[in-house]
């Protein structure tokens, strides 16, 4: 076992001082793919903290959202239909849901407005998201005003700003009483802009999905196992984002190994060749090329996995901001609970060190098989 | 003793440009001997040392090493026989550039697993045996010819081998220091090695070194010129 | 120091920055686990549908209710919101009547 040991320092030893040599190249080489692993680890660690985030925030989503169409486009509810609703066997409650986007024009952002039903809050006052505060600069206490549909301006007063805690999901909102959002939009008593089912058995949901249809062909349900999918599918590795971000570096490590692999340079055949002719075997010179491969790439594995955990949890993901914000002039600041297991460790381990260590074994297999004796030919 | 009987190596078999570098050679080597193969370029003698050197493996025939027959082994008990019966001394030297002449010395024991203490140690003893110690950590490729050359042997002894094959030692060399390696190969001789270099260096082949003169042309030992140098204990083993 | 020892030396004190991390990350994960709830206890009393994550617009502030009409859903690497067009791809819902279109 010592020997064993031994063997693989000393081969070790050799595999660094022979990588020193071309000391610039080799830290480009692996400061890009620090970089290249940094980029892939930030994405799977925020897409899957956010995912699974998403997934158990929005377990408590509503189990059946009903919404209202017409001409193809999402309209106010009548509320005369939440009796109609009820009359539905397995349906257990419906409740109303008011809210609607508000568009400030002083700070270029769009709200969401909402008049929560279980909040009681007098008709002046609102409750603001984090990101509402930040954009408008306005605190507990001072008051804020919103044009209202018939120009008229309204003033509320921030009765207090939602803890940062929950930016994820609040940070744009306006809450506000429903008297204050119907005098600031103009909806009507008899409308709401959507019901909300809870049934008795949730394996019957899409039963009654199609009962609510054919009494009321008018409206179309979405149910909960459709928001998660619909967050489960955030970021999908199919969509654009996570491929442009990280294509350009991929490309460019795909011809740097490509490089290295196709291209054994004369200088390197000819040192395998006089490995072999002074008594290295075949398995010897692999394993050389295997600590060559792994030096640089578990190294830089390691430096970018531990800047993107470093990225993504303490600076929250500041690097992507510029590019998730896109048109956003509200971007909520959400400090994302790290959620890591071994699955995404190894998936980054087998994306990453993996093909580099074979992309260096693999062509210089061919160069180890050389006979010994090719060496007295050179 | 080595012994080769009927050995042959034909490159490139049953291909267009076939040739036999090696040609039904039998020989005896003795032990503690200096045997120099002389002969022209082309004439196989290179060929011969890397079959005797377990380097390759000849197309037919038999050699014998110490009494084992080396022609059937594997290529791992070949390896390990060529790592601890022979140290190479090669036509270029073949150092690995770039890296200190202490790692270059030390290399072809990395694969041994010895420690790196002992090892470093054996090496230093052997630089500083030719003189070349003080360079221990400069690169190779900035060593003159002269050092690079002891470096090399340097390198050939450090797994302790008990023969030391050297393939046109002086290629590379002045008449100084060819004169200098030849009392290197003396100190190895009264170390008890058995010696076997492949060379048409008159400073060589002449020196009095020498125990034996092979000579080959076209992958043949030359019967009529085996030289003055021959003892008598030159056996054609032919046809065996 | 010899420099195979220097390097297993590297991977050792990475590797145990790393093991660090993803002790910081369990322990974060028990300290959350009061904001997630927060968060949850937001969602339920509000109805929440979605994650408050792109507010340039009312379909990708609100993904999930996104209907068959807006210009989001088109196709997922249409710029005409980037970043977010091209981050998320449109609900299930859209997908299987659309599918066919694309």
């Amino acid at each position: 076992m010592e020997r064993w040991i031994e063997r693989q320092k000393n081969i070790l030893d050799f595999t660094l001082s022979s990588l020193f040599r071309r000391k610039w190249k080799n830290a480009a080489l692996a400061l890009v793919y620090v970089f290249l692993v940094f980029l892939l680890a930030s994405v799977i660690f925020f897409t899957h903290a956010l995912k699974q985030e998403a997934g158990i925030i929005l377990q408590n989503a509503p189990e059946m959202i009903v919404q209202r169409s017409i001409a193809g486009r999402q309209a106010p509810i009548p509320l005369s239909y939440i009796d109609k609703l009820k009359d539905i066997t397995g349906v257990s409650a419906v409740k109303k849901r008011l809210w609607g986007y508000y568009y400030d024009p002083t700070a270029g952002a769009n709200y969401t407005v909402m008049a929560p039903e279980d909040v009681q809050l007098d008709p002046r006052s609102i409750i603001i998201g984090e990101g509402v505060s930040r954009t408008r600069q306005v605190f507990k206490g001072s008051t804020m005003r919103f044009r209202a549909y018939d120009g008229k301006i309204i003033a509320f007063e921030v009765k207090s700003i939602m803890p940062s805690e929950s930016e994820l999901v609040s940070s744009d909102l306006v809450l506000m009483s429903e008297d204050g959002f119907r005098r600031l939009f103009d909806a009507s008593g008899e409308y709401a802009t959507d019901l909300t089912l809870q049934v008795k058995n949730p394996r019957e949901l899409s039963v009654i999905a199609s009962k609510v249809v054919h009494a009321l062909p008018d409206t179309r349900p979405i149910l909960r196992d459709e928001l998660l999918r619909t967050y489960e599918s955030v970021f999908d590795w199919r969509s654009g984002m996570a491929l442009f971000l990280v294509s350009g570096a991929i490309l460019a490590f795909l011809i740097l190994a490509w490089d290295k692999a196709s291209g054994m340079s004369h200088e390197e055949k000819r040192e395998i060749g006089i490995l072999k002719g002074i008594g290295w075997e075949t398995s010897e010179v692999v394993l050389m090329k295997f600590w060559e491969g792994m030096v640089v790439s578990l190294s830089a594995f390691l430096a970018g996995i531990i800047l993107a955990y470093i990225h993504v949890f303490f600076t929250s993901a500041a690097f992507f901001e510029p590019a998730l914000k896109g048109w956003a002039v509200l971007y909520p600041r959400f400090k994302l609970t790290p959620f890591i297991d071994a699955s995404q460790v190894a998936t980054l381990l087998f994306l990453t060190v993996v093909p580099y260590t074979l992309a260096t074994v693999i062509p210089s297999w061919r160069a180890a098989t050389v006979d010994p004796d090719s060496v007295m030919r050179m | 003793m080595i012994t080769l009987a009927n050995v042959r190596k034909i490159f490139n078999q049953a291909r267009p440009n076939e040739y036999t570098a090696v040609d039904g050679v039998s020989l005896q080597l003795e032990e503690h001997d200096v045997t120099v193969f002389k002969g022209p370029s082309g004439s196989g003698k290179t060929t011969l040392l890397s079959l005797v050197g377990c380097m390759a493996r000849p197309t037919s025939g038999r050699i014998h090493l110490l009494g084992r027959e080396i022609t059937s082994l594997p290529e791992r008990f070949l390896t390990e026989i060529r790592r601890k019966t022979f140290g190479f001394i090669f036509q270029q030297f073949h150092l690995i550039k770039g890296i200190s002449v202490l790692d270059n010395v030390m290399l072809p024991a990395y694969p041994c697993g010895e420690r790196l203490s002992v090892l470093k140690e054996r090496a230093l003893h052997l630089l500083d045996l030719f003189n070349v110690s003080q360079k221990a950590h400069t690169r190779v490729e900035w060593l003159s010819g002269g050092e690079a050359q002891r470096v090399a042997i340097a390198r050939a002894l450090i797994n302790g081998p008990s023969i030391i094959i050297a393939d046109e030692p002086t290629a590379h060399l002045d008449s100084m220091h060819s004169h200098e390696l030849v009392e290197i190969l003396r100190g190895l001789k009264n170390d008890r090695k058995t010696i076997l270099i492949a060379s048409h260096d008159p400073i060589i082949y002449d020196s009095d070194i020498v125990d034996k003169v092979v000579h080959l042309r076209d992958g043949k030992v030359d019967e009529g010129d085996t030289g003055p140098r021959t003892r008598g204990h030159l056996q054609l083993l032919k046809g065996r | 120091m010899r420099k195979s020892h220097a390097f297993l030396l590297y991977l050792a004190l990475s590797g145990l920055c790393f093991c660090g991390l993803l002790a910081h990350g369990l322990f974060k994960k028990q300290a959350d686990v009061e904001h997630l709830e927060a968060k949850c206890r937001l969602a339920r009393t509000l109805q929440l549908t979605d994650m408050c994550l792109f507010t340039e617009a009312s379909y990708t502030r609100h993904l999930s209710q996104a209907d068959l009409h807006t210009a989001f859903q088109d196709y997922p690497m249409s710029l005409d919101h980037f970043p977010s067009g091209a981050i998320v791809p449109p609900p299930e819902i859209v997908r299987r009547t659309n599918g066919k279109v694309d």
